[in-house]
């Protein structure tokens, strides 16, 4: 990338002559620029379709899904009479007999309409046990009207405890902080401060926490593997040195999803690994690899060693040798050489390979899916079941949000140290 | 040239040790890839070693079965849809971000870059819930969109890559000859960054080929991949198959990306020369 | 260069049309079962013979236990499934959700001659399987007796394997803790009984292997991951019949469960899928599915149809019933299920 354009380069010559020749100045300029503002917009339009297209499949059904995470309206939408009574209401003891009367004649519409599961499910997200309670009123509101109906909501002990309809107002409004909170294992208490849910259902910090974790043992154990690997490469003969990095791309090369199948064959009980560890004498007895962190972090080193390895190498290839030996020359001994004139060039390529694997483990899915036990699940795989099973997406879209903040955010760091040219494929 | 010029026996050692771990991380790196190769050939239905005999059956599953064979070609039909959007569309945009004065670019650049760093199960859900919506969810067109977005910065990368070394003096040489911009690209320029392009078609192929999570979401029975047969294999009817698809699969991406991969190297020769 | 555009244009007009064919043919009957032996059962007893006598042409699709695919589905009115098989559990889930249409006896068939259980608002029955334990006597010298042997880990050390839902782990669990088959639903329903089911699976949990998709027991069996496992009886006989596995079935203490299926609202075909619903109905088809995979009728009157060599196999076989058992409750499941998948889920993630 040439850094100066040629007119940028004429100008300080151009401005030498000004007295000269002002008026032609002026209007070669002028021409100049409506050449420049055509390019531009040539330029806009050749990568418009792309970023169009982008925009399409990728930006809005990913704004659409972190909306989610705080904008849910079933609860409004289900109960509109409800949410109007409720309008001024003060949020203390219970709320008078006209807003039992209005969530009364709300339930029996979505009934009605076949929304009450909706409705039961989006309360009991944020108020455990109430799906139950109201499948069972919409049930009993059946055959009753009027007085019976309020009669009927008044039997029911769960439309009288003092956490319901604080929670049914704060569900009527369209915006929500539950689901971010719950992805923190936090939540509003009675008295509107933030509080910790209790440990037994608490989850996704656990979940954040071992997916760093394992993200960052992968990283860890990349570079050990890695360095002295990149270090050998870059200084062998050429001849050498081509056969090794194509020892290192033929992984890189395969995908992410044949690997991990080849794991599973490697990792079983009676698979090669145990028979390796069996034989050479490091066991005593077959080891249970597969369901295991230990299988999964080694699943995932191998897939990404070459992440990690591959900037660190190009990094090394630029540094002569005559700089170590410059060094040894001088007097230096090989270790301290090594440490005080090659490490710290050699620190932005490591950083660029060790970001990059900790960004990218911190996506996994596929490989702890099918590798990793049921205590290695890492965030994705909650993300995935959270959509699929359990059908809960607002819960899904807050996991994402929260992901995808910390990946950006590493990402930020990344692109600030080390700049995106770094980002460069082999 | 790993040693200093008056080697000490410790040194030796050290570089013999060196050695020693570089040989078992090669090892390490070589081997899982190389195990579904033999394990292809097995003979029994269970996927343990030893082999309980050679024999080509689970190529001819793979090959032979209606199943198998629709998974192929619906990998195909995705990778090649994908492949011909993501490098028409993602050399237009290269070409354009390798106009320096292109506004906004330090902007666009990383929002162009970010299908690689958006962990693929967001763009998984988000785009399966978005397309769920506007009826593109289980259909062809829905999976090529999604996974040409996963794919097109490679493509914008790759070609940007052999662009740098490009004089645009020579489209300006054209236009002033009198040729009109097109005939300018297809003729001048399109011919020096063809291995650019070419590799980044390759990377596009492979990175839609090798696909999984997405497919996961958006396929219906009658879009599913490989990648996605092999996923469901593995989490449950575990057949030798499965390693015989890897195989094949493993072929094919080593192939395209060594081609990919030889054509960026001579594209930056000959931009450079 | 044409040549290539050519290709690619004859590629790009064969992409138009299958996506197109996929929506044009009113005899088609698209079916999301749930894959594995089970679903190979499926086509040799019913889809084949239901394709060849009506001319429809059966669509499979495998349904990865994920019914958030048909909620999308059903949400968008873009429904490409006309039946799927489901849990018990599920339909009721998926009832309530009105994401499966409430079902005409009428087009079906009696629902009275059905056993008590086995015909739903929204889902029909289509066979009885067992949850049992097996295990490799070749690996495991000594025979467990029970399936609540897999709460005895002095006795038979080892990794156990375990399906990776709260259904039945959780009743297994109370039943090994000492209480009756016969409370265990009552006791199942109290929060203590809860803290107590899991305080049980607490002694077991680092042992155990999850699996979740159906054919994963037999795979995890024959690579010795585990020393038992529970299973759904079908797939443990079909690796013994057809891959010769040496496996043993324990049936004492097996929960007997119906496998369903259902339409989901808004399918494309509802008649041709009742008209399945009614053929694979009728007791003599109902009873052929034993002879592909060791399910029994949930039709009263299919006993008599069911071929001779099949019924010493099926789980309710009076052999299989001699010691304990339990029928699934599937209103329980219906009511508490979703409370339960969470909490088994976060005591997973723990």
């Amino acid at each position: 990338m040439s850094a100066l354009q040629p007119s940028e380069l004429d100008r300080p010559t151009l401005a030498r002559d000004r007295s000269a020749a002002d008026t032609d100045l002026k209007s070669v300029t002028a021409a100049l620029r409506r050449a420049e503002f055509g390019d531009r917009m040539r330029s806009l339009l050749l990568a418009a379709p792309l970023l169009v297209l982008l925009a399409l499949s990728f930006g809005i059904p990913i704004v659409l899904l972190l909306s989610r995470a705080v904008y849910d309206p079933t609860i409004a939408e289900a109960l509109p009479k409800t949410t109007a009574a409720l309008a001024g209401w003060n949020g203390q003891g219970l709320p008078g007999d006209d807003a039992f009367a209005a969530l009364a004649a709300d339930l029996k519409d979505n009934r009605a309409k076949g929304t009450a599961y909706e409705l039961a499910k989006s309360l009991n997200a944020r108020l455990p046990g109430a799906r139950s309670q109201v499948l069972k009123t919409v049930r009993k509101l059946e055959s009753a009207d009027g007085q019976a109906a309020l009669e009927a909501m008044k039997s029911v002990p769960f439309w009288s405890a003092p956490t319901t309809w604080p929670t049914i107002q704060s569900g009527t409004s369209t915006l929500t902080s539950f689901y971010l909170l719950s992805a923190l294992d936090l939540r509003w208490n009675a008295d509107g401060g933030i509080e910790r849910v209790p440990p037994e259902q608490a989850i996704f910090v656990q979940v954040f926490l071992r997916t760093f974790f394992v993200a960052a043992s992968v990283t860890l154990a990349t570079l050990i593997l890695g360095f002295p690997l990149a270090y050998v490469i870059a200084n062998v003969p050429k001849g050498l040195a081509a056969i090794l990095i194509v020892a290192v791309l033929l992984p890189f090369w395969t995908s992410i999803l044949v690997r991990t199948a080849a794991w599973t064959v490697l990792l079983q009980k009676f698979g090669l690994v145990n028979d390796f560890l069996l034989f050479i004498g490091i066991a005593s007895d077959r080891l249970d690899l597969m369901y295991s962190r230990v299988g999964l972090i080694v699943a995932m080193t191998h897939i990404q060693l070459p992440f990690t390895l591959l900037p660190i190498y190009s990094v090394m290839r630029t540094i002569p040798p005559s700089q170590l030996k410059a060094a040894y020359s001088l007097g230096a001994r090989p270790f301290t050489a090594f440490r005080r004139v090659y490490i710290p060039q050699v620190f932005p390529g490591v950083m660029a390979g060790c970001l990059l694997t900790f960004i990218l483990c911190l996506g996994y899915y596929i490989t702890p899916a099918l590798i990793g036990g049921a205590s290695d699940q890492l965030i994705s795989n909650f993300i995935a079941n959270y959509v699929n099973v359990e059908l809960n997406w607002e819960m899904a879209a807050a996991l994402s949000f929260i992901l995808l903040v910390f990946t950006l955010a590493l990402f930020g760091i990344f692109a600030r140290i080390l700049g995106l040219d770094r980002l460069k494929l082999m | 040239m790993l040693l200093s010029p008056y080697p000490t026996t410790g040194e030796r050692i050290r570089i013999a040790l060196l050695w020693l771990w570089c040989g078992l991380v090669i090892l390490f790196l070589l081997v899982p890839i190389l195990i579904p190769v033999p394990l292809s050939f097995n003979s029994g239905a269970f996927f343990i070693f030893p082999l309980e005999g050679l024999s080509t059956r689970w190529y001819e599953v793979v090959v032979g079965t209606q199943r198998w064979q629709s998974a192929i070609g619906n990998s195909l039909i995705v990778a090649f849809g994908t492949t011909l959007i993501a490098t028409t569309l993602g050399t237009l945009t290269a070409i354009a971000l390798s106009d320096e004065k292109f506004p906004g670019r330090r902007i666009i650049m990383p929002l162009l870059l970010s299908p690689l760093i958006v962990p693929v199960v967001i763009t998984a859900v988000g785009s399966y819930l978005f397309y769920a919506r506007v009826g593109l969810a289980s259909t062809y067109a829905g999976i090529i969109l999604a996974h040409t977005a996963l794919a097109s910065p490679f493509v914008v990368v790759t070609v940007g890559a052999s662009l740098t070394g490009f004089d645009r003096n020579l489209m300006r040489a054209a236009a002033i000859s009198g040729a009109r911009p097109v005939t300018a690209f297809f003729r001048v320029m399109l011919p020096l960054i063809l291995p650019g392009v070419l590799s980044g078609a390759a990377f596009a192929f492979v990175t839609s080929f090798d696909e999984v999570v997405v497919v996961q979401f958006l396929a219906s029975a009658s879009q599913r991949t490989m990648p996605l047969e092999m996923f469901i294999g593995l989490r449950e009817k575990l057949s030798p198959a499965i390693t015989a698809a890897a195989t094949l699969m493993m072929a094919l991406s080593i192939v395209l990306l060594v081609v990919a991969n030889l054509l960026a190297r001579r594209g930056r020769k000959t931009a450079s020369r | 260069m044409t040549q290539i555009r050519t290709r690619l244009l004859a590629l790009a007009a064969a992409t138009a049309c299958m996506t197109i064919a996929g929506a044009a043919f009113a005899d088609e009957l698209s079916i999301m079962a749930s894959g594995g032996a089970w679903q190979d059962a499926q086509r040799k007893a019913w889809f084949e013979p239901f394709a060849k006598e009506t001319g429809a042409k059966i669509l499979e699709q495998e349904y990865l236990g994920d019914l958030g695919k048909v909620k999308a589905m059903v949400e968008t009115g873009n429904v490409p499934i006309d039946l799927v098989t489901v849990e018990t559990a599920t339909v009721l889930q998926g009832c309530d959700a009105g994401i499966l249409e409430r079902l005409d006896y009428a087009k079906i068939g009696p629902r009275d001659k059905f056993i008590e259980g086995s015909a739903l608002d929204c889902g029909v029955g289509l066979d009885a399987y067992g949850d049992i334990l097996a295990y490799d006597p070749t690996v495991l010298k000594e025979a467990p007796t029970s399936v609540l042997d897999l709460f005895d880990t002095t006795k038979f050390p080892g990794k156990r394997a375990m399906r990776k839902f709260p259904a039945q782990n959780l009743e297994w669990a109370l039943m090994a803790d000492g209480v009756a088959p016969a409370d265990v639903y009552k006791v199942l329903a109290t929060p203590e009984g809860v803290d107590r089911a899991f305080k049980k699976l607490d002694t077991i949990k680092k042992d155990i292997v999850w699996w979740d998709a159906g054919a994963q027991p037999a795979q995890l069996l024959a690579s010795q991951e585990v020393v038992m496992t529970t299973a759904w009886n079908g797939r443990i006989q079909n690796a013994i019949d057809s891959d010769k596995k040496p496996f043993k079935i324990v049936w004492n203490n097996q929960i007997l469960e119906y496998d369903m299926i259902a339409i989901p609202k808004g399918a494309r075909n509802p008649e041709l899928a009742y008209k399945y619903l009614a053929y694979i109905s009728q007791p003599e088809n109902n009873a052929k599915l034993a002879s592909f995979i060791t399910y029994g009728p949930v039709r009263t009157d299919a006993a008599s149809f069911v071929a001779a060599d099949a019924l010493p196999k099926l789980p309710n076989a009076p052999d299989h019933l001699a010691g304990a058992y339990l029928v699934a409750d599937t209103e329980f499941w219906g009511d508490y299920g979703e409370d339960l998948v969470k909490r088994f889920n976060a005591w997973l993630a723990q």
